[in-house]
């Protein structure tokens, strides 16, 4: 009897937590979408990793995912600490990939879209930096000098690119919370032209 | 020009090369190891003795920094092609200028998992915002300039200097000293107290007013303020006896009393 009570407690106990975790996840606080491993622990307690197991595993049945990018551009550890999970980020992302016809749903041009891929891309393909001058020599191949200008802007905005003192750009942190480097570098060259 | 000095020109204008040349290959993402950075090595040990300025050993410098940078380039390059994400950059950049647009789009899809998240707003919010409207002053009061006024010197008297700041008011330090005796009550096991639990209080004029007189408590030495940034928690820790800190160099740490925080506050502390 204690037992089941118990049980009932703690599920109860998690029920809250979950809807606590995808109110802190989903809505927008900070400049960044998403939140900290540190800012869960304060409002959840030192087990919200299991918290946000849960909330995947809720989350799959709608087609969504909780994406961990930690901190530094190194690969991810596999079985990371508890100081490596609360200093990374933590998002909800799509969890299978787009079709085509899911473009407008996105709310992107095909071109601004294809512009992102190839900037993405070239960096990738550079080491994770490259020249502002090179990629837009690139970009205007195939788009209006005014349009890739206007391109930048936007990807550097929402957080794709970043861009140094020196006109260099790197990968944005939305660029490591949504593309997959691997595999879009994978697909680029296994696609026949 | 003496054969001394014109060497020592040399000498710069090579070094200056040899920079440039060196920020090219970083800045472009060029093939380090294109660079023979013995030979480098050399040319700059050579050029060394004709150096004599300050300006001269700072191109010096400047040319070995960057030599130390393309080593560290040459290390990551190869750790670099040793990954399984490496591919060749030509290959890619080839792919990229072969591709039509819509096929790059389609397979940027495949790769693309994009945030969700939401922008909403709640009653709650809306009612904080009509309060917070309402209690907001008009533009044309606080943007208001004070207007100086001229006056014929005078003598000031003992209540004007206290209204200035000047001196101290006996009654505002025996409320510092009311509020150390509190602050010590109110200190845990830790000997310590979390700072929004010691300045809050009911409303939020009576907080604002706790955290100003908390600031001098800290400025005089009754208290100290341990701050934990990974945490975003800052606690009081009341000193047995004012201490100074003549020794230690002062420092400011400014911590935002806002409304929306105070509401916060009150709100996890079920008020």
């Amino acid at each position: 009897m204690e037992g089941a009570k118990r049980r009932v407690g703690r599920k109860r106990r998690y029920a809250v937590m979950l809807k606590r975790a995808a109110q802190l996840i989903f809505y927008r606080r900070h400049r960044e979408p998403g939140v900290k491993g540190w800012e869960l622990r304060r409002r959840l307690g030192s087990d919200y990793p299991k918290v946000l197991q849960l909330l995947d595993e809720y989350l799959g049945s709608l087609g969504l995912t909780v994406k961990t990018v930690f901190e530094g551009d190194g690969s991810p550890p596999e079985n990371p600490t508890i100081n490596q999970l609360d200093k990374a980020r933590f998002y909800v992302t799509l969890r299978d990939e787009l079709r085509a016809g899911d473009m407008k749903l996105v709310g992107w041009r095909i071109d601004d879209l294809a512009g992102l891929a190839v900037s993405l891309a070239y960096i990738i393909s550079k080491g994770g930096k490259a020249p502002r001058k090179d990629l837009e020599g690139l970009l205007r191949e195939k788009l209006p000098g005014w349009r890739v200008e206007m391109n930048l802007n936007r990807y550097l905005r929402l957080g794709y690119l970043i861009e140094d003192e020196n006109e260099q750009f790197y990968l944005g942190w939305r660029a490591r919370a949504e593309v997959d480097p691997k595999k879009l570098v994978d697909l680029l060259m296994e696609h026949e032209a | 020009m003496s054969g001394k000095a014109h060497r020592r020109r040399l000498a710069r204008q090579e070094l200056t090369r040899i920079i440039e040349f060196l920020r090219s290959v970083e800045n472009k993402g060029l093939n380090p190891f294109l660079v023979d950075v013995e030979d480098l090595i050399t040319v700059i040990r050579e050029c060394f003795p004709r150096l004599k300025n300050p300006d001269e050993l700072s191109l010096d410098a400047e040319a070995l920094n960057r030599v130390a940078s393309i080593i560290k380039m040459q290390s990551e390059w190869v750790k670099r092609r040793a990954s399984s994400l490496y591919r060749d950059p030509f290959l890619i950049e080839e792919k990229l200028r072969s591709l039509p647009i819509r096929e790059l789009a389609e397979i940027f899809l495949k790769a693309w998992r994009p945030i969700i998240e939401l922008e909403q707003i709640t009653i709650g919010s809306l009612r904080n915002a009509m309060r917070y409207w309402s209690s907001l002053a008009p533009l044309s009061e606080r943007w208001r300039e004070e207007a100086l006024l001229s006056r014929e010197a005078g003598v000031l008297s003992r209540e004007d200097l206290l209204r200035q700041g000047l001196l101290r008011d006996e009654a505002f330090l025996s409320e510092i000293e009311r509020l150390w005796g509190e602050l010590k009550e109110a200190a845990d096991g830790d000997g310590r107290v979390d700072y929004w639990d010691f300045i809050g209080a009911e409303s939020y004029g009576e907080t604002v007013r706790r955290a100003y007189l908390t600031s001098f408590l800290i400025t005089y030495g009754y208290a100290a303020l341990e701050i934990h940034p990974l945490e975003e928690r800052i606690f009081l820790r009341p000193n047995e006896s004012p201490t100074s800190k003549a020794e230690a160099q002062p420092y400011s740490f400014p911590i935002p009393v806002s409304y929306e925080r105070w509401r916060e506050w009150r709100e996890r502390r079920g008020g």
